[in-house]
């Protein structure tokens, strides 16, 4: 069996010695490097614009402005493709502008034979811009007499629904409303390796991207889309990818690098972003402003919960209409027994584009609503994490807004076992009164997320296998591993499944859309939940394949028949070995009279969507003076159904806790209000958490089992950096007795709140 | 790749100083991590560079027969880091160099590089000035030494001329015997972060009372100082609250930090009166007294 077990990484070794290659350890002979000139002004107008020097500087092969694109407006979000007209992704970008839209918008580019050449031509591109006001925040962009940043105006869309009942008649009932205001900030991805792709021909019509991509097959359309060409003429290849966290949930350059090529007669050209690039022109975290209020009784049942939220995606929508939406819907299933009522409200403005980051809204807007829950568990003289336990969702309650019945839930567990994993009594009664320069708190939030983006999207996946002459499997799927592990997750269900050890399966690590089978790519925690039936199913075909097979050759009934640990055995004498699986495998290869390659290929359409549970828990101790939070013991506990691989799922709640406490408590984008300046795009101003910032991570599982999950298993990729941020909000303000309703709590905000509070 | 127009790598002192004076444009690549930096950054400046890697003569860390403590300009930070003598003598500079960057940095940056960039936030800086060290310097005119009290000039400007070389440090013993000594780097996060402000105290006792007290600032003022007011008034002063109370009062009066995005001065000047206090009180405890 090895599903449940935590066998080594596919990619481990390949990975830390090195042999693993990334899109920029690949390079091919006559590669030309493009560089971007971008603007220095974030929102005006290109009046005049000069590429004479850059051109005629040696070594410089071409340089294409805005004027030199197809005028052809696409959309960039990686959704799959959507046969309803009204659930399309906006088409708001050109692949180079005259009408710039956040400091750093795309004007020109320049193509040539090295880096240092087209950086030095970058700077002789002469540019004049017409300036115009610039809106960084949802109070300037939404104002009537602020100019749009697209025409049609600076909201792009608006989510809303009231679910479970009438909020009114919930507040009527309630012995008291709560209410508060917070905002979220800029956060971003920064996974290791930046955005990095290149384009070349070999042929005549097909152009081959190669790129770091979470999404090989959305990206072939989208590269499709942009530059009018039919789809079967684009091949998108995924080599290793350094991370994505969302940020390659995108297609930021795959569209130009193609068009470059195409222009430039098929010859390569690499268009790779330093760090300083990547943080301002790829893509963000929406920072939001919210309004929530909450009814309570007085023994703690929560009756309604009213959220107005403002979130902002920056000069283009990338996915901004489709964020909020999502995440709202989510806390119907955390608080499945309240009224909820949504409205939001997603708007331009001239910052950094935001799009899909790690959870997809959900840490914003349960930032707002698990603070609001930590304010009604106070006002009403409960601890909060009774109160909670008291309106969480559990097994068999309806999602009012989806109307499903929610099959597997541990959030009560959940909850049950951070208690006793963080000592939460006799810390609440130890931390009670303190005075002095250092105090303790205690805080604790919890989430609902989904396992993929049904019913809102198409969810496919595809899975092939293919019995080699040495009787291992090849597993080639269009499932995309980023280092979340999703390779070694799948070779485990295939082994599992096929009766073959996990060492004989052997994984096409690369996404090549010519050959790999179709599936939309690594995002919505979806993989494994999507992906498993596939596997599955495939597993199944193959392993009758592989009987019916052996039963030919032998005479055996294929029904008593079963393959185990890579052996055909009686099905009810698994000990009496009828052939080893390589006997069999060469006996199709080779015999000349009788079989073929034994293969199979699924395509699978999920159509459930399980939700997943957990909570933070965290124990911190604030030293007001310096202004600085230091984090104690912290511990996530989720349920994700069946944990396939424990140690790989392990290292996700440490990395989503790690990312969480980045947003609680340091990382932000600072932009300036007037002019849309960023002043901080690179990792030593914009300040993530380091080694030495990060305590000592704690995660424990609730497994339950999901019916609807191949294996029992549910999302857990993004889960994890949801809760952190409120949990360690909830626990300052239980330190201090200051009720901070902003992240991140860096010690500048930190230093605001305590002046204020009196307490320095 | 670096936009490099022209490399140098010096055999000697003496051929380094040579290359410095026969181009005016020419740049000292010590460890690199903010000349490759500034590069990275499309910076022209430092375009024509000449490497003083790899000359033996300025990595030595020494202890003189009279008790001076000599260590050299190329000496990273790791190897002050692991050295016997600074960790005996004078560990205040382990303890400030340590709170540089990562540990990949410390392989390679050099407390020569640190000062003569006339970096506003440089942690060696706090530490040499609270021990008043000398500065060896090599150039066309011949070999000097002159305090780094004074050095700094202003924002990555001190006291050296075209082809000057620094080669060491030197730390006489009437300055760091008998003193207790204590660095504070405050930062955003606790590596791979520059200072908001860095604090320095050294301080040497007479029975219950403060002998002399040496305070230094980094990011307190245009370049790194040390705290003439804050000093005086701890002159014979008693352990107590109320003295270092009255050192962090008087301390607005020797400091000038401004407002950036980086930080408010309203919260620097909060950090500059808590780390007074704290890195004081350390010094103190450090040179064996108790409150």
């Amino acid at each position: 069996m090895a599903v449940g077990k935590s066998p080594r990484r596919k990619d481990a070794v390949a990975k830390v010695t090195g042999r693993a290659r990334y899109t920029d350890d690949l390079s091919m002979p006559g590669m030309l490097y493009a560089k971007y000139v971008r603007s220095p002004i974030a929102h005006g107008r290109v009046l005049h614009i000069d590429t004479q020097k850059a051109q005629s500087l040696y070594g410089v092969e071409a340089v294409f402005t805005f004027e030199d694109v197809p005028d052809k407006r696409f959309a960039t979000a990686g959704h799959p493709y959507s046969l309803d007209s009204k659930h399309t992704d906006i088409a708001d970008r050109r692949l180079l502008t005259g009408h710039v839209r956040y400091q750093g918008d795309e004007v020109a580019i320049v193509v040539a034979r090295d880096r240092l050449t087209a950086e030095a031509a970058v700077e002789l591109v002469q540019v004049k811009y017409e300036e115009y006001p610039v809106a960084v925040n949802a109070q300037t962009a939404l104002k009537a007499d602020t100019p749009p940043i697209h025409e049609g105006g600076n909201v792009i869309g608006s989510h809303r629904f009231e679910v479970g009942g009438m909020l009114e008649k919930a507040f009527e009932e309630a012995d008291e409303i709560v209410e508060s205001h917070y905002q979220t900030g800029v956060v971003q991805h920064c996974h290791i390796e930046n955005h990095s792709t290149y384009a070349y021909m070999d042929d005549m019509e097909h152009i081959v991207v190669v790129s770091s991509t979470q999404i090989p097959h959305i990206c072939r359309r989208i590269v499709g889309e942009a530059l009018d060409i039919p789809w079967g003429r684009v091949r998108v290849v995924k080599p290793y990818i350094g991370g994505g966290f969302g940020n390659k949930q995108d297609v930021i350059l795959e569209p130009m690098a193609a068009f470059l090529c195409m222009k430039l007669g098929g010859v390569p050209v690499k268009i790779e972003l330093p760090r300083e690039e990547c943080f301002i022109s790829t893509r963000t975290r929406h920072s939001t402003r919210s309004n929530i209020r909450a009814g309570t009784t007085k023994d703690g049942v929560l009756k309604g919960l009213d959220i107005e939220i403002f979130s902002n995606t920056g000069a283009y929508a990338s996915h901004g209409h489709a964020i909020m939406g999502a995440a709202g819907s989510k806390s119907c299933n955390l608080y499945p027994r309240s009224v909820i009522k949504l409205k939001a409200t997603t708007h331009y403005a001239n910052i950094p584009t935001a799009g899909a980051m790690r959870a997809y809204g959900s840490p914003q807007v349960i930032f707002g609503i698990e603070c609001l829950m930590e304010e009604a568990a106070r006002a009403i003289n409960m601890d909060s994490l009774d109160f909670r336990i008291k309106n969480v969702a559990r097994q068999g309650d309806i999602n009012p807004l989806k109307e499903k019945e929610i099959l597997s839930c541990g959030m009560v567990e959940c909850l049950e076992n951070g208690r006793e994993l963080i000592g939460w009594d006799a810390k609440k009664k130890a931390y009670k009164n303190q005075t002095g320069h250092l105090r303790r708190g205690l805080g604790v939030a919890c989430f609902s997320y989904g396992s993929g983006t049904y019913p809102a999207c198409v969810e496919i996946a595809g899975a092939r296998l293919i019995l080699n002459q040495d009787g291992s499997v090849h597993l080639q799927i269009g499932a995309t591993e980023i280092g979340q592990g999703s390779d070694t997750a799948f070779c485990q269900m295939a082994a599992e499944t096929l009766g073959v050890s996990f060492d004989n399966i052997h994984v096409v690590s690369t996404q090549d859309t010519d050959v790999s089978p179709f599936d939309t790519g690594a995002y919505a925690s979806r993989q494994t939940y999507v992906v498993a039936p596939a596997v599955k199913q495939a597993a199944q075909e193959l392993k009758a394949k592989i009987l019916a097979y052996t039963a030919l050759m032998t005479g055996q009934v294929p029904e008593s028949l079963d393959l185990i640990a890579g052996n055909v055995v009686f099905a009810n004498r698994p000990d009496k070995v009828v052939l080893p699986l390589d006997k069999v495998a060469m006996d199709t290869y080779y015999h000349k009279e009788r079989g073929g390659q034994l293969t199979a290929d699924v395509s699978y359409k999920t159509r459930t969507n399980s939700p997943s549970f957990g909570c933070t828990f965290v124990d911190l101790e604030v030293d007001i003076p310096l202004c600085k939070v230091f984090i104690k013991e912290i511990f996530n506990v989720h349920d994700s159904g069946v944990i396939i691989h424990p140690q790989m799922a392990a290292g996700q709640v440490h990395g989503g806790l790690a990312m969480g406490i980045g947003m609680a408590l340091y990382e932000e984008l600072l932009i300036d209000e007037n002019s849309g300046y960023i002043y901080n795009n690179n990792l030593l101003d914009y300040k993530m958490p380091t080694c030495m910032d990060i305590p000592d991570l704690g995660c424990a599982f609730v497994e339950t089992r999901e019916p609807t999950g191949g294996y029992g298993n549910k999302s857990l990729g993004e889960p994890p950096n949801i809760t952190p941020a409120p949990a360690i909000r909830n626990a300052v303000w239980d330190a201090t007795g200051v009720k901070i309703d902003e992240i991140p709590m860096t010690p500048k905000t930190l230093y605001r709140h305590f002046a204020k509070a009196g307490l320095i | 790749m670096f936009a490099i127009e022209r490399y140098n790598k010096a055999q000697n002192v003496k051929e380094a100083v040579n290359l410095l004076a026969a181009d005016p444009d020419a740049k000292i690549i010590a460890g690199g991590t903010d000349v490759l930096i500034r590069l990275h950054g499309g910076s022209k400046e430092y375009r024509n560079l000449v490497d003083i890697n790899g000359l033996a003569e300025l990595k030595e860390i020494s202890e003189e027969a009279g008790g001076a403590v000599r260590i050299g300009s190329m000496a990273t930070f790791s190897e002050i880091m692991d050295s016997d003598i600074v960790n005996r003598c004078v560990p205040v500079i382990a303890e400030a160099v340590s709170t540089v960057g990562g540990p990949q940095l410390r392989n390679t940056a050099t407390m020569g590089g640190n000062i003569c960039n006339g970096a506003v936030s440089a942690d060696s800086a706090g530490a040499l000035l609270v021990l008043q060290a000398d500065l060896e310097i090599q150039g066309i005119g011949g070999e000097r030494e002159v305090p780094v009290v004074g050095f700094h000039q202003g924002p990555g400007r001190v006291s050296l001329k075209q082809g000057d070389v620094l080669t060491a440090f030197r730390i006489k013993p009437e300055n760091y015997k008998g003193f207790g000594a204590s660095y504070y780097k405050y930062a955003m996060r606790d590596a791979m972060d520059i200072a908001t402000i860095g604090c320095a105290a050294a301080a040497r006792l007479d029975g219950d009372k403060i002998d002399e007290l040496r305070l230094a600032f980094t990011v307190a003022a245009p370049k790194p100082i040390r705290c003439e007011h804050a000093e005086k008034t701890a002159a014979g002063k008693p352990l107590s609250e109320k003295t270092l109370e009255a050192i962090s009062d008087i301390v607005q009066k020797d400091v000038k930090p401004r407002s950036s995005w980086r930080a408010a001065q309203e919260f620097r000047l909060h950090l500059i009166r808590t780390l007074t206090q704290r890195v004081v009180r350390q010094a103190i405890e450090r040179a064996g007294g108790k409150f």
